[in-house]
Formats: C-alpha cells, structure tokens, sequence
C-alpha cells in the first residue's frame, strides 16, 4: 500500500498471504490443528498455504487479540504466519467469489471480474470470521463472515489524465439487479467535500440518500445507492455510477494518516546487513503507543543487542519487549515491542543482522531473486479528533469496523511495512557440472600423460619410402635441382 | 505381474509403428475375469474384427485365455497396425465354427455385443495438466496447459476432478502488459486464463515429488481433496505435460527432473492399485517421445511432440506481450479440440493426424500398443470429456415438509447469562504487565552433565580423595 499515494487505507494487508487463527481452548494440540487447517485452507483458496510450518510461524504475545468475542486470551492458542511470496491471481479470486451466496452472477459481485480488478496498482481480498454479539444485550452469539476486496484503479494513468471515473470504465460492466438472497445491498461513494468546499464534483446518477459516518478518525460523506430499492432502476435497466469533477484539481494531496511507517533493508555485500523501520506519528499534540511485530525467518541472523530506537535524537525505551530467538530450520524469529510514539515525531528502530548458508536443498528453484522477509505489522489506537459513536450492524454493516473499540475516542488501526527482498549467499548450482568437467581435464591431462610415460615403450621404426605424395614431390624437386626431402 | 517386454530400438521411433511388442501376461491374471459381466477392455480378444457380421458368440473362458496366452504375440501385432487390417474372413476360420442357422436372427444381438466390446467402460474422468516451466520467458509452456484446461473443461470435465499443476505465474507477473490473462493467439484473441481458473498446485508447489505422488496417490493426509488424484478402477485419466525435456527426461522447474523410467514405474504402480481404466498420455517437449518409450502397463495411450533427437517448436512470439504464446503442437491441438464439442464422435485416428510435419516441423509420434482397443474406436471425448449419467424421473420431490422439519431441528442457543464482551484490542495495562512466561525447568543435558563429572574428576584427582571433608 502506497501510503503518499493512497493515504490511510481501510483495511491494509501485507504482501503475499497471512494467515492468523485463535484456537479454542477446548484444542489440544494446536500445532498439529494449525497444520491440519492451513492445508485446507490451501485447498479451498488455491493458495499455496501448505507452506505454512513452524519455520515462519510465529506465536505474538501481544498483538493480534481476538477480534470477536472472547472469554479470555491465552496466547497459547494463537498462530501467526505470513507467506510473502504468494501470487495473488484469478485462482484466488474464484474461491472467494464462490463463498458469496450469490456467486458473481447477480448483485455487486457480477463487478468482481478477473481482467479488470488484477489491472490495477493494489489488490487485496481477506475473509475473517467471528463471534458477534447478536444484538445489543449481548446474550446470543452469532459467527459473522466478512470477506473484504480492496482494490486501487489508477484512473488517472490510464484515463486520459482526467480523474473522472465510472463503474463502467472501472469495472467495464454495470450493475444491473440485486443479489435477492441479500438482505441489504448498497453502494456508497464517498463525496466529502475537501476543506469545506462544496460543489466540487458532480455524481451522476443523483443519489437516493446520503449518509454521514465517521471513518478512521474522519467526518465523512457517502452517497448511498441503494439496489434494493424499486426506484433504483426505474429510468435505466442498470446502475451505472458516475463521478465528475467540476474543476481541474493542481495537487490532490490526500491527507497524510496520523500513523504510518516505513522499512527498508540497508548493509553492503552479502554477510550482513540492517534492517530499519521509521514509524511516523503526525498528530500534533497527542501521543500513543504502538506495538510492532517483527517476524524474521532465521536464515537473517538478527544481533539483538545492535537493537535501536531513537526518536527525536534520543533513545526511547519500550515498555514491553518480547524476543523469541530463532531456532535454525525450525523457528523464525519474532520481536514484539510496545512503543511510546511522542507527538509530531519519527521513531527509528534499527536492527543489525548476518546471514546465514543454507544448505543446498534448501534452496528454492529460483534464488537469485532473492529470498522475502515477511511485513511487520503495526497495532494502534489513534486518537481521534472527533468522536466516534458505535455503529449498529444492522443499520450499515460496512461501518462496523472490524476492529471492535472500546470507547470512541481512538480508533484500532493494524498497519503493515513494506516487505524487504534480500540476497542471501547463493552458490553457483551449475557447479557440480563443472566441477565433473574440470576434475575429469585436470586427471586425464595429468595421470594420463604420467601413465604414458611409464608404461610406453618406444620402438625404432624404420623410415618409409614416402608415400604417393612424397616421391611425387621428390620428383619435382629433381628437376628444380633442390635436395630430395 | 512381470511383462516380458523387449528393449527399445536403439534408433529414432517411427511416427505410426508401435515402439515395442510386449507380451503381457496381464491378461491372464486380470480380476477381468472375476468380475460379473466382465470388462469388455480386459476381456478384449485381439483379431477381432471391426465389421459386425461375422463376430461369433461369447468364447468359452477357457478358450479365450488359451488364446492370449499362445497368441500374445502375433495377434497383437495383427491387431495394432495402422495398415490394412486381414479380412473378416480369415479371422472367422480361426476362430472356430458359427453357429450355422439362425444366424440372421441374432445378428443385431451379435452387433450390439461387439459394439458393446469397442466401447469404453469408464464412468468418471479426470485430467492432471502439468506445466512444469518458470520464468518468464516460458509463457507458452503456461499457455499450453492453460488452453488444455480449457479444452477439458469446456468438454465437461469439472474442476473437482482437474489437478492443474502451474509452476510459475504468468498472468498476474509483474512482466505481464495485461494482467489476469494468457493468450493462446496472437493479437490476444484468446484468453486461455478464463474467469474461473482454479489452479491446485502452484509455483514452488510443482515438485517431482508431487507429482508422482498425485499419480500415486500417495498424499500426505491432511492433502485437501483438490489436490488429491481420486480416481478409481473405472477413470479415464488425460494426463498432459508440458515444459523443456531432453532424451528419457524433463526438466522440473530448472532444478530437477523426471526420468521416463520413473513415470513408467509410476504408471505401473497406478495400474497396480487400480487408479485407471485408461490412460492417454500427452507430452509437448522437446524428444518427447523418449518419455513414453518405457512404458509397460496396459491401457496406455501415448502421444508426443517430437521424436527422439528432434525439438519441439513454438508457434509464434506475440509483440504486445513479447514472448512465445504457444508451441506449435498444442496450438494445433487446441485448433483440432476447439471443433470437438460433448458429443461429437470423433476418434483418436483424427487426433493422431493433427499437426503433420509440414506445420509442425518436428514429427509427432504414439504408442498404441498397450492400449487395448482398437484407436479407431476411441472418442476423443472418452478422455477429454466427461461422462455425466442423467437420470428422467417422472416423479415429484416437494420441498416444502423438509424445511418446516429443518428449522425445527435447529438448536436452540444457550443463552449467556451475562452479556460478553469483545476483546480489547491493545491492552497496554495488561501488557506492560504481563508476567514472564515461566520456563519450564529441564533437567540439565548430557554435555553439562559431562562438563560438571569432568571438573569433579580432575579436582579430586589432584587434591586426592582425602581432601574431601575439607570441601563439605
């Protein structure tokens, strides 16, 4: 996720595939239970999520508490892995559109088409499941499965410079009905208007409602289109959302998220190296902690005691660490650290490493790409200027967060760095080929001509009279009165 | 069950002559005949003629398996050959008197058992479509599978018995100029990729060892159902592969491969434990037929790309995307499968005749010899398509009760007796807080065991035994 391009994300997710399951307590061995369901899971999404084994899973200590409802929270239960290099394609998509009680033959999903959602500069679908309250006494409990899909379209690139976009030119199809085992299907667009400008844009067609909610700490204005409703599509067989911009806009600075972060791997050759988070905090007066997630698989060796944090030129200790070591080809390491971000400020955590040999097995077919260090993740609670209130589920499902909040004066926010792409010594595998090449040379160059001088024996050969070509030429040279050769 | 069969020929195999005449003793010993009814495929008398009318009645069984026996040879050889087949005539003298008389009547009777001997005896399908090629230079080894896939599923064979096996992925590469697609034809005419691929094994995923252990079926048990091969005595199983190989091998996603001998032992062990009816084999590299030079079990059908010392070519490079779509024998492969619908009656003959030398440049060859039937007899939509039984009923099934009884049955939900919460997300308290995690004690190991007994022993053994009230 492009954070100067895209601002705050609603949902971020890291590259390639994570996987996180709180067990319940009634499990016994929760290894083998996390095995079993990664492997189905692979089978259900076509996702390589067999890979999953204790070498990238990790058990947070902090982080990741249960987003439903939840008696207790005995980290025992919870596990924690991210496959980085996973391909995310139509392959994925198709299971998950499967999951929709409609399919993608009627409703909002008949948008979700292949071609058109994978040519775009981000994409990402997630499928949660919960316990929620059932209402709002809170004495019933129902499982709740939510399937989200972000996707970012570069209309501006591609659409001749205007940053006017349409479902059509989007999607390159309309909405034509709802899905009639929905028992709400809406559309929103968000028309906030941008420091207390109205008329900017223009959406066509006019719609029936429009909602005001309080999104990640910001007031927000939606369009709602509902397809349920009969007088959606009375004038056209299908919807088609519109939006315009009234005036050209110079900079569309989209405002810059009071939390985000960013990392980078820095070092020279391939023996050791530096991996760096910056976590920026632009609120101007309020200061929260973070909790941050490190998982690094254990051929990086991580120094522990080169460990920093420094904010504002100063060193900033945590209030809580965790490190888990790596254990070779059995454990990653996992580094889990509660940060106090002061107000208006940039933290940097810095962490030295080596890398380790693999063995030659061990390599993947491919490893001058390079091998993947999977995202750390970021947990907060913003504050937030304005106050939230809960939203009711059944009024607008989409505004319930994800993320249950206590009080509204902060908002939970999970963020993810980037991920980090580094060499590791890697030999040179068509080596045994020439090391066959070279040895079998170098022997029979060598023991070849010692045998030859041993065991050869050397005879006296009586000179030839010459053949054809010699008496011929002894003739001719006769003539030219040259010594005969 | 051992088969007696001769080595290859040391040259280059022919297109259209069988690679090897094997005398297999399967025959004999095949549960064929302990089945009711029989399978008319291990039943199948060779020399028996493809016009209805002079096929005599069922053999007695102990004649027929005197026959195999003796004739395993010289029949087999009479019955495989493409050229001319001997003449109904002779064969009936062979094999003994007709029935003199009545012989119109039953006639039809005798036909619909002969036909009923060329059908095939299938009642599912399944397909493992293998590309085994990364990076991305090798689009068309992707390209062949995919448009493969499409063929068998547009022909019937659902996903739940595809195992499609991609070892890279070219659709969504970032090299890609058209995301979620992969052309077959130039000028993008024909997306391969579809809307609603499923692929089972991916990338680092395509192993020689799950391969093999697809065909074998030995999967390690917690395998999800799509990766798994579940077929049984009566499938029909297409198995396509497609990437770089060379002479006896191919090459797995550039760091290993796989030997023609190890697939012939595969596919023995598949015949072994009743995994197959029939099996069609289709390769699409480079000496392709080297792959199927080694087989020795029945019912095997093989085609390849090229022959022994010969290169299998790609068709043609794409400018938009800027690499080879697709090699040319799949190409026009998939030309010929694009004209076949469900039901249509086209037999292997046409399928072997696709892509002759002049398009193809390189010389496509088959093995028919250990398939049992005649190639003339076998639909092409035995293999790439599905069988689907229907049934008419013409009663009716009302709904109505079952539900009313369904939502009874529901159980009732304990309700809580006091409201629960939802977990708080980032208890700092708590955290900060957080008791240590006792470790647990272990009792200390061998080495410092060891250390500790050292140290003891060279202290006493320089201060002497005597010392020891002096030490407690």
């Amino acid at each position: 996720w492009r954070t100067r391009a895209g601002g705050q994300p609603p949902l971020q997710a890291p590259a390639g595939a994570e996987l996180w399951v709180w067990f319940q307590p009634t499990v016994t061995d929760v290894d083998k239970a996390w095995k079993e369901l990664s492997n189905i899971l692979s089978g259900i999404f076509c996702a390589s999520l067999n890979f999953i084994d204790s070498t990238n899973t990790v058990t947070p200590t902090a982080s990741f508490k249960p987003l439903g409802l939840a008696n207790g929270t005995d980290h025992h239960l919870l596990r924690y892995a991210v496959l980085p290099r996973e391909v995310v394609c139509t392959e994925n998509l198709t299971p998950w559109k499967k999951l929709l009680p409609c399919g993608s033959k009627a409703g909002l999903a008949v948008l979700l088409k292949a071609e058109r959602l994978f040519h775009s500069s981000y994409h990402s679908q997630a499928v949660h499941i919960r316990p929620i309250c059932r209402d709002a006494s809170c004495l019933a409990v129902s499982w709740e499965l939510r399937q989200t899909l972000t996707v970012v379209f570069d209309t501006f690139s591609s659409g001749q410079g205007k940053k006017d976009w349409s479902l059509f030119k989007m999607f390159s199809r309309t909405l034509t009905d709802a899905c009639p085992l929905a028992s709400q299907s809406k559309v929103y667009v968000d028309i906030s208007p941008k420091n207390k400008e109205k008329e900017l844009l223009e959406v066509t067609p006019p719609p029936a409602s429009v909602y005001e909610a309080i999104v990640q700490g910001d007031k927000r204005t939606y369009a709602v289109y509902d397809l349920l409703s009969p007088s959606l599509f009375n004038t056209s067989r299908s919807l088609n959302v519109q939006l315009k911009w009234k005036r050209p806009q110079d900079s569309s600075e989209l405002p810059t998220p009071i939390l985000h972060a960013q990392r980078y791997v820095s070092g020279y050759g391939l023996q050791t190296g530096e991996i760096s988070t910056l976590i920026y905090n632009t609120h101007p007066y309020r200061a929260f902690p973070v909790i941050l997630l490190e998982t690094v698989p254990w051929y990086l060796r991580l120094y522990v005691h080169t460990l920093t944090i420094i904010t504002k030129g100063k060193e900033n200790k945590p209030s809580y660490i965790h490190y888990q070591p790596a254990q070779d080809r059995r454990q990653p390491h996992l580094l889990e650290m509660l940060i106090q971000l002061p107000a208006s400020s940039v933290t940097k955590i810095t962490i030295q490493f080596e890398r380790a040999l693999l063995k030659w097995t061990e390599y993947t077919p491919d490893p001058n790409h390079g091998f993947y260090v999977s995202s750390s993740v970021l947990s907060a609670l913003v504050p937030s200027v304005i106050a939230m209130k809960d939203v009711d589920v059944e009024q607008s499902p989409l505004f319930t967060s994800l993320f249950p909040s206590s009080d509204g004066s902060s908002y939970f926010v999970r963020l993810y760095t980037e991920p980090l792409l580094v060499n590791l010594p890697t030999p040179d595998f068509s080596m045994p080929y020439n090391v066959i090449c070279l040895t079998c040379t170098v022997v029979a160059v060598c023991y070849g001509s010692f045998y030859n001088l041993l065991t050869r024996t050397f005879h006296v050969e009586e000179p030839s009279r010459g053949g054809l070509a010699k008496r011929l030429a002894n003739i001719i040279r006769k003539f030219r009165g040259v010594p005969p050769l | 069950m051992q088969s007696q069969c001769f080595l290859p020929p040391a040259g280059p195999v022919q297109g259209m002559e069988e690679v090897r005449l094997c005398k297999n003793r399967f025959k004999a010993s095949s549960p064929g005949a302990g089945k009711a009814g029989g399978a008319p495929i291990r039943d199948y008398a060779p020399g028996v003629a493809q016009s209805g009318g002079t096929i005599p009645a069922k053999q007695p069984p102990s004649k027929r398996r005197e026959r195999t026996k003796r004739g395993g040879n010289g029949g087999k050889a009479a019955a495989y050959r493409a050229a001319p087949r001997p003449e109904a005539g002779t064969r009936s003298t062979r094999r003994g008197t007709f029935p003199p008389s009545g012989m119109g009547i039953s006639f039809s009777v005798f036909q619909d058992q002969a036909e009923q001997f060329f059908r095939s005896g299938h009642t599912n399908n399944w397909a493992v479509l293998v590309c085994t090629s990364r990076f991305w230079f090798n689009y068309r080894h992707v390209a062949n599978t995919l448009s493969v896939y499409r063929s068998v599923k547009r022909l019937g064979i659902p996903d739940s018995h595809i195992v499609l096996m991609l070892a890279d992925d070219m659709a969504c590469n970032p090299r890609n100029p058209k995301p979620a697609t992969v052309f077959s034809h130039k000028n993008m005419e024909l997306n391969v990729y579809g809307d609603d691929v499923e692929v089972d094994y991916r990338s680092y995923e395509v192993t020689v060892e799950n391969f093999l252990r697809v065909l074998t079926g030995r999967i390690p048990p917690s395998t999800p159902r799509s990766k798994r091969l579940l077929s049984d005595d009566r499938s029909n199983i297409l198995i396509y592969m497609t990437g770089h190989g060379g002479n006896g091998f191919l090459k797995f996603q550039d760091s290993e491969e796989i030997t023609n001998v190890e697939l012939a032992d595969a596919f023995e062990q598949m015949w072994q434990k009743r995994r197959y009816n029939e099996l069609l084999f289709i390769i699409d590299t480079c000496q392709g037929a080297s792959m199927y030079e080694r087989f020795y079990s029945p019912n095997i059908m093989a085609l390849a790309s090229s022959q022994v010392g010969e290169d299998s070519l790609s068709h043609q490079p794409d400018l938009g995307i800027g690499v080879h779509l697709m090699d040319r024998y799949t190409f026009y492969v998939l030309e010929f499968l694009e004209e076949i619908h469900p039901a249509s009656q086209t037999n292997m003959n046409d399928l072997f005749q696709v892509c002759p030398k002049s398009l193809c440049v390189s010389t496509p060859g088959h093995r028919t010899d250990l398939f049992q039937r005649d190639p003339q007899n076998v639909l092409i939509t035995d293999f790439f398509g599905s069988v689907r039984k229907v049934e008419i009923t013409t009663e009716t099934i009302s709904l109505d009760s079952d539900l009313a009884g369904f939502e009874s049955k529901l159980p009732k939900d304990e309700l809580a007796t006091e409201p629960q919460k939802y977990a708080e997300q980032l208890p700092v308290a708590q955290i900060i807080h957080q008791k240590p995690k006792q470790k647990d004690w272990h009792p200390p190991g061998g080495f410092i065991l060891g250390l500790w007994a050292l140290i003891i022993m060279v202290f006493f053994k320089t201060y002497g035994i005597k010392h020891m009230k002096h030490v407690f």
